[in-house]
């Protein structure tokens, strides 16, 4: 089959590889036909997240057909047409037993801090992922759900990562009717993130970025209010001006370990590696957020310590909430959502690439080329 | 106003804000949420048949955390360690638990290592690595680098150049171990000529 291979930092290619046997009797095999690139795959892609091994085939977030199924999945059979949820998780363990499908302990060996997440080094696991024609699903009778009959494949494949964590991510901020929402990044997550604040019922919804035409589809599709950081010499000072120096009620920091704005905090992260994460974008969040406010966060950040304004955050008596996204347990609401238009993921895609050309698209959306927000992979046997 | 008691009013009502956003407010109750509570025991929901699932058969020893109790009953089968990146990585899972930052320098210093030894690697085989099409450099001409960058007030145009060296490096050391290699060729071959 055709995958996705990491050759080493800024890498890839696309390499002949067999197709993954079942390993397990709950393991499914899937035929993938639409794949997606995530804001994370991009902290692989620039050799940020710690033991990420050459050979590996990224990909968390995919759609697909099951080709093949173990002795004990009871729930698919060969020919259903399936969405994946990022998580790899078991289903029973104390994590799962709770709902915390993220956090789940049977499918790490590699760390107990972080559950398992397809195609997302050994740190997350060690599982291959989905840009590629095949892949293996552990649990099949508990990660995948079918795709229903009226929702198009674009949606389904933007359900299994990013639409759902952006919406996890107003939940974190616990909105209230009325409240002030900041949201930082206006990435695929951070639209959605600052689409579902209307949801919940925020009274105003701003974003920051530094890319104007994606700020430029915060307006229109998140109906935002808009900063691009860059025009400001202190964006945290603008954000008190606007907000008659009280701060926002919520922030979300949708950036994560590569964020701009501060040149050395983002080399010592990004470029040498000597922090988990560039925490400007979710410093600015902390200096934002009004006193006794809430942060939520679903930036990524690696396992290693960054430099986070930890003082500031106590003083200002802040709640601070983040996890990887459970991705199943949003999924009955959104659909939902999805189903009757208030949300419509696919409006963000800007591109599709056939797996052929998949450097190409790391590339374009790695250096936010060509108006690029969400890139599509189709692979060639889809 | 901050200075005082009352909150700054917003310049929309909730009704403005219903009838310009679409779906504004559907999920206006902080307790129907889905994540809400954060946790909620039920371990029938999730559709595992089982307590604790079967084991999956351990092909060669998988590296774990020790902060882990034993090897997890599933997981990924990816690129199994090998030469000494994975002698590294395999000293970190053995010695350092995920508090200690030796575990991750480590980690990342093996993928260094991993990266460097598969790019000399590629070079004794049919498919060498290729900084052209493995970067996808050329989308730079096909999808409007220029453009996309000029004129525009973005803040990672100052640290962009720097990734040219990141890619470039595994080249320049590669290129060295290469001529070092020619140069002691040639001295041997000198050598057993003029004898
Ligand atoms: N928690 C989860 O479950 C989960 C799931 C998916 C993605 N993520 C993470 O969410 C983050 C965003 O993902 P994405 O797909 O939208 O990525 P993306 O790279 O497309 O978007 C990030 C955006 O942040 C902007 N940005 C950079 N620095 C900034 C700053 N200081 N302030 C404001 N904006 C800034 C960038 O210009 C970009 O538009 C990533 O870190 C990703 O790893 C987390
Ligand atoms: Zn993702
Ligand atoms: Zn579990």
């Amino acid at each position: 089959m055709r995958a996705m291979v990491y050759r080493g930092a800024y890498k890839i290619r696309v390499e002949e590889k067999d197709i993954p046997p079942i390993e397990h009797p709950n393991d499914a095999i899937v035929r993938v036909t639409l794949a997606a690139i995530c804001g994370s795959d991009l902290h692989l892609y620039h050799g940020m997240m710690p033991d990420t091994r050459i050979g590996m085939t990224f990909g968390h977030e995919f759609i697909g057909v099951v080709e093949k199924v173990g002795s004990s999945v009871q729930n698919l059979k060969p020919g259903d047409r399936v969405m994946v949820p990022f998580n790899v998780f078991c289903g029973s363990c104390y994590f799962c037993a709770r709902g915390l499908y993220s956090n789940c302990h049977n499918v790490n060996p590699n760390a107990t801090a972080v559950g398992g997440i397809y195609g997302y080094s050994h740190t997350c696991g060690g599982y291959d992922g989905g840009q590629s024609e095949f892949v293996r699903v552990p649990f099949a009778d508990v990660g995948p759900s079918l795709i229903p009959e009226w929702m198009d494949d674009e949606d389904a494949v933007l359900l299994t990562d990013a639409l759902a964590t952006g919406y996890f991510g107003a939940q974190l901020g616990d909105i209230v009717e009325g409240d002030v929402v900041v949201v930082f990044g206006a990435g695929p997550v951070g639209l959605f993130a600052a689409k579902s604040a209307w949801l919940m019922g925020a009274g105003r919804v701003i974003v920051i970025d530094h890319l104007e035409y994606r700020l430029e589809k915060a307006r229109t599709f998140a109906h935002a209010e808009t900063y691009n950081f860059a025009e400001y010499d202190d964006i945290v000072v603008h954000m008190k001006r606007i907000t008659d120096h009280l701060g926002t009620d919520v922030a979300i920091d949708a950036v994560g370990a590569e964020a701009d704005g501060n040149f050395l905090q983002h080399v010592a992260a990004a470029k040498l590696k000597l922090q988990g994460g560039s925490p400007v974008a979710l410093n600015w969040a902390i200096d934002s957020v009004r006193k006794g406010g809430t942060v939520s966060v679903i930036g990524a950040y690696g396992p290693i310590f960054s430099a986070v304004k930890f003082g500031d955050a106590l003083n200002k008596g802040l709640t601070l909430r983040m996890n990887q996204c459970p991705v199943k347990r949003q999924w009955p609401r959104l659909f939902e959502h999805v189903r009757n238009g208030h949300l419509k993921p696919s409006d963000i895609v800007t591109h599709r690439f056939p797996l052929e050309d998949i450097a190409e698209a790391y590339y374009i959306f790695s250096a936010k080329l060509d108006g690029c927000i969400k890139p599509l992979i189709v692979p060639n046997a889809a | 106003m901050a200075y005082t008691a009352e909150k700054p009013p917003l310049t929309e009502s909730s009704d403005d804000l219903r009838a310009r956003i679409p779906g504004w407010g559907v999920d206006l109750d902080p307790a129907d949420r889905p994540s809400v509570p954060r946790e909620r025991f039920d371990p029938a929901l999730s559709g595992a048949h089982w307590d604790f699932p079967e084991r999956q058969p351990e092909k060669w020893p998988r590296e774990r955390s020790i902060e882990h109790k034993f090897l997890t009953p599933v997981f990924g089968t990816s690129c199994p360690p090998r030469g000494v990146s994975g002698m590294m990585r395999k000293y970190a899972y053995k010695r350092f638990s995920e508090g200690r930052a030796a575990h991750w320098l480590i980690l990342i210093a093996a993928d260094r290592v991993d990266a460097l030894g598969s790019h000399l690697r590629s070079f004794l085989t049919s498919r060498p690595d290729n900084p052209i099409t493995e970067t996808g450099l050329l989308s730079e001409f096909s999808h409007r680098g220029m453009s996309s960058r000029v004129g525009k007030k973005r803040a990672d145009l100052v640290h962009q150049p720097l990734d040219a060296i990141i890619v470039g490096v595994p080249w320049v050391l590669a290129g060295r171990v290469a001529y070092g290699g020619v140069k002691g060729v040639v001295k041997v071959v000198g050598r057993s000529r003029r004898r």
